[in-house]
C-alpha cells in the first residue's frame, strides 16, 4: 500500500487496522529468527506480514550446536531451533535456500537470486559473519570453490561435507587454534582421525586467553591426543590430483593431511549492506535502537552489526540486541536502548572448562591482578580489579565459581577483601554459604535429617572429632554427600579444638592399619580369615561387626579361592545372595548381560513372579529386572525355579554392564557394545571390591548407555577404537568419567577393564568408589600404572584379577543345602507396610 | 531351639511366650537373647553382623548392646534384653525376666 510508505513512523499502530505493514527479514542465523521470536513475543505477528530470506535451505538451527554435530554427540535434528513448521504455523513465509542479492532503499525493494524482488516496510539485516579463508596458495580450486579436501565450519553443510570426507581421512589438520578450531579438532579426532592443530599466534584462544592460560590449554589439549603447532604461519595447502595432502609453513616445514578444516576467524557479512549505501565499518554501523545510522526502516542485529565501536561474535549479546530491535521495532517500547553487552563466556573447549569476562590482563598500573597457576591439574585462574570493581576474569579447568564472578563483573557487586575468596572455596562449604552463617535449624544431612544445630549441641556436649560427630548424630551416614559440610561445621563448632581422629585412616574401624600395612601384615603372617585377623591384628584380638565387612572383601581379593569364607564376617546380603528390603523381605536379580534378554527369559521371569506373588517387579537402572518382596524362606526355590545365575545386585562387587544396542539394529552405531559388554560381564562377574562397580559400554559418542558417568565406561569412537572412561558417578555425586586410555580392539578393552579393576580393588579404601579413588590417585598415575605399567606391576595384577575370576562360582547355585543351619529362615514375621498395588 | 541351630558369629529369630526374640551364638560358644525387632524401623536384628558385644541392624546400622539392649552408636532406643542359657542337652533357654 502506497499510504503505508509515506507513512511517518510514529502513526504505524494507527495505520496497522486498515493493513499490515511488510517485514523483512534477510538472514536466517540465529541472530535473524531470534529477533523474529522477540517480535511474534510483543504481537509483531498483527502488525506485520513478515518474510524471512535464509540462505540455507533448512529451518533455524542452533550454530554453537554444530561441534556437537561434528563429534557425533547430537544428530543434526537434534540442533534445530525452529524446524520449517515453525514458521508455517505463525504465518511467516520462508524463502529457504533463496539469497538477497540488492536492496533498493529507495523503492524499499529487496531483489533475491532467483529473480523475484519483494518490498518492504521495514527490513531487518542479520547476515551474520562467514568463514575467513586466508588467501595462500592452493586453498581455492577455482574462483568458488574451495580445493577437494579444505573445509570451512560454520554451517550445517560444512558439518556434513566434512562428517562425509572424514570416513576416508586418517588424518586432518585445522588452522586456527581458536574456540571453533579447538572443537573442530576434537570432533574429528571422534572419528578416529589424527588431528594437528596449525595456529598462527603463540598463545592457542589468545582472544579469550593469556600465554601462561594458553600453555596450560595446549597441555590438556595434547593429553587428549591432538597435536598443537603454534606459531605456525601456513604459506601453503599442498595438493596432489586436485586433492588436499598437507601444508607446508613459512619455515619450510610441512605436515601431510588428508583434510584441513579452516578455522582462522570470522569476517562480518556486509557486502548487501555496502551496496545499498549503508555505513559499513567493520560491520554495519547501527544507533542504541539497533537501526542502521543511514536508515530509520532499516534494523541489523547479530554478528554483522557494529554497536559503539564492538562486534560481537557470542550468543549472549546477540540476545540482548534482539530485544531492544523488538521493542523499538513493534513500537512495544520505543525508549528501548542496547548500551553494549559486557562479554563473559562459559564454554567447554575440547574436553577443558573455560569462562572468561572482561579483559584478560591488567591494563592500568593501579589494575590490581590475582593469579594462581595449577598446570599440573590444567587449572589456571586469573581476576582483575579495578577500583574495587571485576573488570575481567580467566578460569581454566575449575569454573566453580563462575557464577559469582559473572554475577560480581555484570552488576559490579562490592568484592570480599580477601581477593582469592573469588577463586577458591576456603574455609566455606560449597553451598555459598559459610558454617558460621548458617541458621541453626538448617537441615545438613539430607538422609537422615540432622540440622546445624544437632552437630553444634554434639561438639559442645564434648565430641571432638569429626567421625565421633557423625557417629552421634549420624551425619553423613547415608548418602555421605554432606561429609565435608559436616566437616567445617564441627570445625567451626570446636573453635580450633578438634582432636584429629586416628582411626580415619584404617581400613575399617576395629583393626589400627590403613590399607598397604594391613595387606602387607595379613600377607606376611598368612591370614586368610577374618577371625585370623581380628585375633592377631585386632586390639586385644578383639573381633568388631563392623569391621567384619570390609575385612571379608579385602580377604576375598587377596586369596581369591584360598580365602577361607566364615559366614558370620557377610553382611546378610552376601549370606543369602539378594538385597535385604525395608521389611526384612529380598529382592531378587537375575543376571542379564548387557541388559540383553530372551523370551524365554522373559517367561521365566514371569512365571516365578506369579508362582512367588511377588509384590513388585521393576526394571534397574543397570538394564536388568528386580523382583522386589520376596520372602527369604523362599529364595532357594525362586532360584531353582529361575535357572539362572545371580546378578550381584546386592553385594559390594562387579555388578553390571549396561550398554546401548550398538550396531546391531542403531543406524548411528559404530561399535558392538552389546557383544563386548556381554564379554566384560561374563568374564568379571560377581567380583568382589572396594565399593560397588558398575560398567557400561556404548556404541557411538551418542552415549545411550551413559558410559561417561560409570565407574568404568566403553564408549565406541569411529574408526573401530573405544575410549575408556573411569571414576564417573551418577548417584548422590556426580561426577564424569576421565578418560583412561583409547584402544584398538575389544580384546584390549578387556585387558585393561581387567588390570584397572584390579588395581582399584588393591587400592582402594573399604567403600570408597572410584569416583573418589580416581582424583584421589590422579588419573596421570593410574594411566602410568595400568596403560603403561610404569611400576612393572601389569602382569602381577592381570594374574590376580585372572585368579579372581577362576575362582567365580554362581552364589545361586548354593540351594540345594544350606551352608549354615536356618541360612533362608525368617528372622521376623514380616510387618506390614504399605502395598504397592499389583498389576 | 538347639544351639547346633544357630551357627557360630550370627543370629536366629525364635518366639518365646508370644515374643519374637533374637538369639545370638557368639564365637566363644555362648549365647544372647534380645528382641528381634529392631526398635528404630523394624529391622530384623538376627540378620545383622555381630561380635561379642554389640549386633548392628542390617537396614540403618543402629548396634545394640548384646547383654544391656541399649543402642550404642547414637544413644537411639533400646531394645528388650533377656538372659539367654544353655543346658546340657544343648537347648537354648530364655529367660523373659530381665537379668
Amino acid at each position: 500500500m502506497t499510504v503505508l510508505d509515506d507513512a511517518p513512523t510514529s502513526t504505524l499502530p494507527a495505520l496497522v487496522a486498515i493493513t499490515k505493514a511488510k517485514l523483512v527479514v534477510i538472514g536466517n542465523g540465529m541472530a535473524g529468527a531470534r529477533a523474529l521470536e522477540e517480535i511474534l513475543r510483543r504481537g509483531g505477528g498483527d502488525l506485520f506480514d513478515v518474510t524471512v530470506f535464509g540462505d540455507e535451505p533448512y529451518g533455524n538451527y542452533n550454530r554453537i550446536l554444530l561441534s556437537n554435530v561434528l563429534a557425533g554427540i547430537e544428530d543434526t535434528a537434534e540442533i534445530y531451533l525452529n524446524p520449517l513448521e515453525w514458521y508455517a504455523d505463525n504465518g511467516i513465509e520462508l524463502r529457504a535456500g533463496v539469497r538477497v542479492v540488492r536492496v533498493d532503499r529507495f523503492a524499499r525493494v529487496v531483489h533475491a537470486d532467483d529473480g523475484t524482488a519483494m518490498r518492504y516496510d521495514r527490513l531487518v539485516i542479520a547476515t551474520g559473519s562467514r568463514s575467513f579463508f586466508p588467501p595462500m596458495e592452493g586453498m581455492w580450486a577455482d574462483d568458488k570453490n574451495l580445493t577437494e579436501g579444505v573445509f570451512g565450519f560454520r554451517s550445517l553443510d560444512d558439518c556434513a561435507a566434512m562428517l562425509k570426507y572424514a570416513k576416508t581421512a586418517r588424518t586432518a589438520a585445522v588452522i586456527g587454534g581458536g574456540l571453533l578450531g579447538l572443537e573442530a579438532a576434537r570432533g574429528l579426532q571422534n572419528h578416529g582421525l589424527a588431528v594437528t592443530v596449525v595456529h598462527a599466534t603463540p598463545t592457542l584462544m589468545n582472544a579469550q586467553l593469556d600465554d601462561t592460560a594458553g600453555g596450560i590449554l595446549r597441555r590438556s589439549v595434547e593429553n587428549i591426543g591432538i597435536t598443537v603447532h603454534t606459531d605456525a604461519r601456513t604459506k601453503a595447502v599442498l595438493t596432489e590430483g586436485g586433492r588436499t595432502v598437507g601444508l607446508s609453513f613459512a619455515d619450510g616445514t610441512s605436515v601431510a593431511c588428508d583434510m584441513l578444516v579452516v578455522s582462522a576467524g570470522i569476517r562480518p557479512n556486509v557486502g548487501l549492506a555496502q551496496r545499498a549505501g549503508l555505513t559499513v565499518e567493520r560491520a554495519i554501523v547501527v544507533d542504541d535502537h539497533m537501526r542502521s545510522i543511514d536508515d530509520d526502516d532499516v534494523y541489523v542485529v547479530g554478528e554483522c552489526a557494529q554497536h559503539r565501536g564492538h562486534v560481537y561474535g557470542l550468543v549472549a549479546p546477540l540476545w540482548e540486541q534482539a530485544i531492544v530491535l523488538a521493542d523499538h521495532l513493534t513500537r512495544t517500547d520505543v525508549s528501548a536502548v542496547y548500551q553494549g553487552s559486557r562479554m563473559a563466556t562459559k564454554l567447554k573447549v575440547a574436553g577443558v572448562d573455560v569462562a572468561s569476562m572482561g579483559i584478560k590482563a591488567p591494563e592500568h598500573p593501579d589494575d590490581e591482578f590475582v593469579q594462581f597457576s595449577e598446570p599440573r591439574r590444567g587449572i589456571y585462574k586469573t581476576i582483575i580489579i579495578r577500583d574495587g570493581k571485576l573488570v575481567g576474569a580467566t578460569l581454566l579447568g575449575d569454573t566453580s565459581k563462575v557464577a559469582f564472578l559473572i554475577q560480581a563483573f555484570d552488576r559490579g557487586l562490592p568484592l570480599p577483601e580477601e581477593r582469592i575468596s573469588l577463586m577458591f572455596d576456603i574455609g566455606t562449604p560449597a553451598t555459598e554459604v559459610g558454617a558460621a552463617e548458617l541458621a541453626d535449624d538448617a537441615q545438613v544431612c539430607n538422609c537422615n535429617g540432622v540440622s546445624k544445630g544437632a552437630l553444634v549441641a554434639c561438639v559442645r556436649g564434648g565430641e571432638k572429632t569429626v567421625t565421633g560427630v557423625m557417629a552421634k548424630t549420624r551425619a553423613g551416614k547415608g548418602c555421605g554427600s554432606c561429609k565435608s559440610l559436616v566437616s567445617q561445621i564441627v570445625e567451626w563448632a570446636a573453635g580450633g579444638d578438634i582432636a584429629v581422629d586416628p582411626s580415619a585412616n584404617w581400613y575399617v574401624p576395629g583393626v589400627p592399619y590403613d590399607k598397604p600395612e594391613l595387606m602387607d601384615k595379613i600377607r606376611e603372617l598368612q591370614l586368610h580369615s577374618v577371625s585370623s585377623v581380628f585375633a592377631a591384628l585386632a586390639p586385644e584380638g578383639k573381633e568388631d561387626a563392623q569391621s567384619k565387612m570390609g575385612l571379608a572383601s579385602l580377604l576375598e581379593m587377596m586369596w581369591a579361592d584360598e580365602y577361607v569364607d566364615e559366614r558370620d564376617a557377610r553382611f546378610i546380603n552376601d549370606r543369602v545372595h539378594a538385597n535385604i528390603q525395608r521389611d526384612g523381605t529380598f529382592s531378587v536379580v537375575p543376571q542379564m548381560k548387557g541388559g540383553v534378554t530372551s523370551v524365554e527369559q522373559l517367561r521365566t521371569i514371569a512365571d516365578v513372579a506369579e508362582k512367588y506373588d511377588v509384590p513388585m517387579i521393576k526394571l534397574t537402572g543397570g538394564q536388568r529386572i528386580d523382583l522386589l518382596g520376596l520372602r527369604k524362606e523362599d529364595l532357594p526355590a525362586v532360584w531353582a525355579d529361575l535357572g539362572m545365575p545371580s546378578g550381584y545386585a546386592y553385594g559390594k562387587s562387579f555388578r553390571t554392564v549396561k550398554t546401548c544396542v550398538g550396531t546391531d539394529f542403531c543406524r548411528f552405531g559404530v561399535g558392538d557394545s552389546t557383544t563386548l559388554g556381554i564379554r566384560i560381564e561374563e568374564r568379571f562377574q560377581g567380583i568382589a571390591g572396594p565399593g560397588k562397580m558398575k560398567l557400561a559400554v556404548t556404541g557411538c559418542p551418542r552415549n545411550c548407555a551413559e558410559a561417561l558417568c560409570k565407574d568404568l565406561g566403553v564408549v565406541a569412537v569411529d574408526g573401530g577404537k573405544w575410549e575408556i572412561y573411569v571414576g564417573g558417578a551418577a548417584g548422590a555425586h556426580i561426577r564424569k568419567g576421565d578418560l583412561l586410555a583409547t584402544a584398538d580392539d575389544p580384546d584390549t578393552v578387556i585387558a585393561l577393564t581387567g588390570r584397572f579393576l584390579q588395581y582399584y580393588r588393591e587400592n582402594a579404601k573399604w567403600l570408597e568408589r572410584t569416583y573418589a579413588w580416581v582424583p584421589r590417585i590422579g588419573i596421570d598415575k593410574i594411566r602410568a600404572v595400568v596403560v603403561d605399567d610404569s611400576e612393572g606391576i601389569g602382569a602381577r595384577l592381570d594374574a590376580d584379577m585372572q585368579k579372581a575370576v577362576d575362582a567365580y562360582v554362581d552364589p545361586w547355585s548354593e540351594r540345594e543345602d544350606p551352608v549354615t543351619p536356618g541360612q533362608f529362615r525368617t528372622s521376623l514375621p514380616l510387618t506390614v507396610l504399605p502395598q504397592v498395588g499389583r498389576r | 531351639m538347639k544351639v547346633d541351630d544357630v551357627p557360630v558369629g550370627e543370629g536366629r529369630s525364635l518366639a518365646c511366650e508370644g515374643e519374637q526374640v533374637a538369639v545370638f551364638r557368639l564365637r566363644d560358644g555362648s549365647v544372647r537373647a534380645l528382641g528381634a525387632v529392631c526398635p528404630h524401623r523394624g529391622g530384623p536384628l538376627a540378620d545383622g553382623l555381630l561380635d561379642d558385644r554389640v549386633v548392628v541392624c542390617p537396614l540403618h546400622g543402629y548396634a545394640y548392646d548384646l547383654v544391656t539392649g541399649e543402642e550404642t552408636t547414637s544413644g537411639g532406643e533400646p531394645v528388650r534384653a533377656y538372659a539367654a542359657t544353655v543346658g546340657a542337652d544343648g537347648e537354648i533357654t530364655v529367660d523373659a525376666t530381665l537379668p
